[in-house]
């Protein structure tokens, strides 16, 4: 496991949460508001379980402040590993944006189930992904 | 908000790739064309806006066209830096306290797809570190969702593309010259699924200048011009899906770009039906189908038969981005909603050479309508008609 790309963009249980926010309203967002903002929210657990809501790949190096393969100092375009990305709706919460991982782009569709995971980002970092709800884990998913 | 307020002066440098010129260098190009149509110079200018994205301020044009000692004022709104100029330079002549006003916007960006800072947006570092911070991903990701509830197919994308290249090739000013053939475009390099290569605009570079006039100056000069039936812009309304939105609301918001466009209609006194011609945002071919509906000239799913059947081309019912619009000229940012409107101008007086459109009735466009949309959810909509 490498270090967390934010110390604060999910939880640290067993089974991490992405964290949200819950505002005065009683509106869940993504992701936590920060400064001022931030100070009549309450830290929110997001559902680990959602439905794709939209998908796109990445298909070409991001410039800065990308920091995944291809970014370093030695690195260029040929390093780049392309990914997928999506919104995922997590139900009575928010929309979330997140990459997509365990997929093929020709799999995706619309309302497709997806589950949080952590993912290995690049040398020294984690991210956060969704990737697609197992068969052989759908009696747990109903439990 | 009284005076009626014309555009009498419309001047542009070529979009594309000009490596002798600053992007300053080309907004004064633009100036001086545009005072060389309106038959001013620039000593009569009695106040200006204008401004750039990433080619600096732009009162420092005073160095190049002259110390008048007229008030200068840089506009810094990104995505809308040429329509805010508009803006503040009809508002000068409406609120009856100027009677000429220039409006004018450049740019210069380098390749590739534009950088954003995501502390520049208010968004946290780890957004743009893990490369989810691009214009690009968002309009495909809109799209995406689009074409599943609407059944937009891939090729109506693609014929959107080539309408553009088609309309660019006999259009001085723009910056691709030449066609593209649907497959060409349908099969080049995926950028984000589901729009390749020659479906997105690139940042480019140019210049563009307006000259406002009141009417009493129209009368005085013997003028001719266009007149601004209205120009609205708008933010972004509660719960929208906008362009850098790492979460969305679960609630179906509003869009920018629907408010702006009923401002626009409701001041102007018209509706989607007496548009002529229409010049919309095509940051990539799936926007400008989203903002035919968006803008209200047909329903959600329609753009299907409008790019099959050619409605929007020249010829067509609704002639749209009859330059080629930001596909075929790259997207300056400080400019490209400025071209919009220069290109109404130019088709509104009959000045449009090879790609003039016909209009309703065969001597040319009455009305003329431009939107302009960008980061971080704005929309800006003018009405012109003659």
């Amino acid at each position: 496991m490498g270090l967390k790309i934010d110390p604060d963009l999910w939880s640290d249980d067993p089974e991490p949460h992405l964290m949200g926010a819950r505002l005065p309203s009683g509106e869940i967002v993504f992701p936590m508001p920060q400064g001022d903002a931030a100070r009549d929210v309450e830290p929110y657990k997001l559902a680990r379980k959602g439905r794709l809501w939209s998908w796109t790949t990445q298909g070409f190096l991001p410039k800065t402040p990308y920091e995944g393969p291809g970014s370093g100092p030695d690195e260029g375009p040929p390093d780049f590993v392309p990914f997928l990305l999506g919104y995922v709706e997590l139900p009575g919460e928010v929309i979330v944006e997140s990459r997509i991982v365990d997929a093929r782009l020709e799999d995706l569709h619309l309302d497709m189930p997806l589950e949080f995971c952590i993912v290995a980002f690049n040398a020294t970092h984690d991210t956060f992904a969704f990737r697609p709800v197992r068969a052989n884990q759908s009696g747990e998913q109903a439990a | 908000m009284s005076e009626s307020v014309y555009i009498i002066g419309a001047g542009i440098h070529p979009f594309g790739r000009t490596e002798e010129r600053s992007g300053r260098e080309q907004g004064v190009y633009a100036v001086r064309e545009a005072l060389k149509d309106a038959g001013l110079e620039w000593a009569d200018m009695e106040c200006a806006y204008g401004g750039s994205a990433a080619a600096g301020n732009a009162d420092i044009m005073v160095n190049e066209l002259g110390l008048t000692s007229l008030p200068f004022t840089n506009v810094a709104n990104g995505c809308a830096t040429g329509g805010s100029a508009l803006v503040a330079a009809q508002q000068a002549i409406a609120s009856g306290m100027y009677d000429l006003a220039l409006a004018v916007g450049f740019d210069k960006h380098p390749r590739g797809a534009f950088n954003a800072k995501p502390a520049d947006f208010g968004l946290p570092e780890w957004y743009g570190q893990t490369g989810m911070m691009l214009t690009t991903q968002f309009f495909a990701l809109k799209i995406q969702r689009y074409m599943q509830l609407h059944a937009i197919s891939r090729e109506t994308l693609g014929r959107v593309a080539e309408k553009a290249f088609r309309n660019g090739a006999i259009t001085p000013h723009a910056w691709r010259r030449s066609e593209i053939d649907l497959d060409t475009i349908m099969n080049a390099p995926m950028i984000n699924d589901p729009l390749t290569k020659f479906m997105f605009c690139a940042p480019a570079e140019g210049g563009v200048a307006l000259i406002l006039a009141s009417e009493k100056k129209v009368r005085e000069l013997g003028a001719k011009g266009v007149k601004i039936a209205h120009i609205a812009v708008r933010t972004r309304p509660p719960d929208s899906f906008e362009v850098f939105q790492a979460g969305v609301s679960i609630k179906e918001g509003g869009k920018p770009t629907v408010l702006a466009s009923k401002a626009a209609f409701e001041g102007a006194g018209m509706g989607p039906d007496d548009i002529e011609v229409a010049q919309l945002q095509d940051t990539e071919s799936g926007a400008e189908i989203m903002h035919m509906a968006e803008n209200g000239f047909c329903a959600d799913g329609e753009q299907e038969e409008w790019l099959a059947k050619g409605w929007s081309e020249r010829s067509g019912k609704l002639p749209i981005n009859t330059d080629g619009g930001c596909l075929a000229c790259g997207e300056p940012i400080g400019a490209s909603g400025l071209r919009q409107v220069y290109e109404n101008v130019e088709q509104l007086r009959g000045r449009a050479g090879e790609r003039q459109v016909p209009g309703r009735g065969g001597t040319g466009p009455k009305t003329g309508y431009s939107h302009v949309y960008g980061a971080p959810g704005l929309s800006a909509v003018a009405i012109l008609e003659r």
